[in-house]
């Protein structure tokens, strides 16, 4: 077997003196959909910003295509291929959307390349190509979703993380980002998703995590997750009886 | 109609210099939400190294008046911007992660040492340029007679400012610029090293701040150690005025304070001339808080 492309070890996290990871562990297969469930505070943004370089973790390990990556600050982590649609999308708003894309692709120096990935994103969210000369502010939320993870796939990263990209969307988008995260998916990127929809994320999903105050209290393959009775009761609103 | 024009070329002078300064002000004000209360300071740093260059080296009488002057003005923006790195290293990075307040007194007490530091050196008594740096002569313009260095003082200040503009609006380091002002994490997560983008902030302003100051020397030809506080001021009174983090407002601020000034002591009373200069931006701030073009500083803060 292959070594994972992503691999968390005993992982904790402190703000200030209060722990908010109790050292989990986690992996990400190459080309898998990988997302982690559980309820506000339970520790997921924190994996993700931890991950991504925003903060630094007080004991354990991520090791990236086998090669330790905690210490690194998080503009290094964009060169080496992670990329993140951070929680609440952080778009620069009084830029324009073609602005937004570029910063995406800021440690790429290649411009046919680059370019190339535009049209990639476009292709994959039309109305962002409509919207280029617009202040990114004047989208609207679903959009602004839309421009957050083409701004990430802007560094063509090979682990792209998600960080509850259905927050504040209407159903119907809903379905519309997950079918294009699947998609995204299958041109080889792989995704680590964090969701508090988790009946979505899981049937999208390859496998799932549920953590719980700081720490992983279930992991399995996402099928196996939609049907026990424990993730049905805390996470899909009751369910099988 | 004479006086007009000529207040108003003049007004146009100090506006530029004060927009000159006022861009170092908003710039770090955008990227860090600091207020460099050194910059002023470092600002009269460009006079007086622009005095002990031009004296010391005697430039143009090796390589000829106007390139002369182009070299000298080339070292004291180099200069200055190298002791705007070195602040930033000494009395700002250290205070990262520190609360506001502490940097705001380490910005300070940046101030009062650069202060004393010229005082030291140089002494306390006001420092005079040497005359003839450029031909006195008067340019007309619109049948008005100008002198060259204000209208050199005007040109100077417009093509560094447009310069300024073209970069951080088109060039890839310049957009990084505005991202990190917008929201730094975010910036981070596209793989902008946002210490490098406050280091080149720290750079820029105090180059363009250095520039102001050799100007200033040149135009008015009398210096002081605390020349800084009242520009300082002025200019700050300038990014607040066209909205602070936000580049074209400090131009706009600064050329709009300084024409207003000017022409407020031609026509009102030059006793009133500072007055004047703040009751404008009492004015402009209650019709529109966030001044001229400011948008977003009432969330940030």
């Amino acid at each position: 077997m292959t070594a994972p492309l992503l691999e968390i070890e005993g992982l904790a996290v402190k703000y200030g003196n209060v722990e908010a990871l109790h050292g989990i562990s986690l992996r990400v297969d190459q080309g898998e959909i990988v997302t982690i469930l559980g309820a506000n505070g339970a520790g997921k943004s924190t994996t993700l910003r931890t991950i991504s370089g925003l903060l630094q973790p007080a004991r354990g390990a991520i090791r990236f295509d086998g090669a330790p990556v905690h210490h690194l600050p998080a503009h290094r982590l964009v060169r080496l291929g992670i990329a993140q649609a951070p929680e609440g999308r952080r778009i620069f708003g009084t830029l324009t959307v073609r602005e937004n894309l570029g910063l995406g692709a800021f440690t790429r120096g290649d411009a046919a390349g680059i370019a190339e990935t535009e049209e990639k994103v476009f292709g994959l969210f039309p109305v962002l190509r409509e919207r280029s000369q617009q202040l990114a502010g004047t989208l609207s939320g679903g959009e602004q979703q839309m421009l957050a993870i083409g701004r990430a796939l802007m560094a063509r990263p090979r682990l792209l993380l998600l960080d509850e990209p259905s927050l504040g969307l209407a159903p119907l988008l809903v379905k519309t980002i997950f079918q294009t995260i699947r998609e995204i998916n299958r041109t080889g990127v792989t995704v680590l998703l964090v969701e508090q929809n988790a009946r979505a994320a899981l049937k999208l999903a390859h496998r799932g995590y549920v953590m719980e105050v700081g720490r992983i209290v279930l992991e399995d393959s996402a099928a196996a997750l939609l049907s026990d009775p424990k993730v049905q009761g805390a996470y899909l609103g009751g369910g099988a009886r | 109609m004479e006086q007009f024009l000529q207040q108003l070329t003049n007004g146009l002078a100090v506006g530029g210099i004060y927009a000159l300064i006022a861009l170092g002000y908003t710039m770090v004000y955008g990227v860090m939400k600091l207020i460099n209360f050194a910059h002023g300071d470092l600002f009269s740093c460009g006079a007086y190294l622009g005095l002990t260059l031009l004296t010391g080296l005697a430039l143009q009488d090796r390589v000829g008046p106007v390139a002369g002057l182009l070299v000298l003005a080339v070292l004291v923006v180099v200069l200055v911007a190298l002791l705007g790195a070195i602040l930033e290293r000494a009395a700002y990075r250290p205070l990262r992660e520190s609360p506001r307040l502490s940097a705001v007194v380490s910005a300070l007490g940046a101030s009062i040492f650069l202060q004393n530091a010229l005082m030291l050196v140089y002494g306390a008594r006001f420092q005079v340029y040497p005359s003839g740096v450029l031909p006195e002569i008067a340019v007309s313009v619109l049948g008005v007679q100008v002198p060259l260095m204000r209208i050199l003082v005007v040109l100077v200040s417009l093509v560094m400012m447009g310069a300024l503009y073209l970069f951080v609006q088109r060039t890839k380091v310049g957009t990084a610029i505005r991202a990190a002002a917008i929201d730094q994490g975010a910036a981070r997560l596209m793989g902008i090293d946002v210490n490098r983008v406050i280091l080149l902030v720290f750079l820029i302003g105090p180059a363009l701040g250095g520039a102001a100051g050799l100007m200033v020397g040149l135009y008015y030809g009398q210096i002081g150690y605390q020349m800084g506080l009242l520009y300082g001021m002025k200019a700050f009174t300038a990014a607040i005025l066209g909205g602070i983090g936000n580049i074209p407002g400090a131009m706009v601020g600064g050329l709009l304070l300084g024409v207003v000034e000017s022409l407020g002591a031609a026509y009102v009373s030059l006793a009133w001339k500072d007055a004047i200069a703040f009751l404008v931006l009492i004015l402009i701030l209650i019709v529109r808080p966030t001044g001229l073009l400011g948008e977003r500083v009432a969330e940030k803060v």
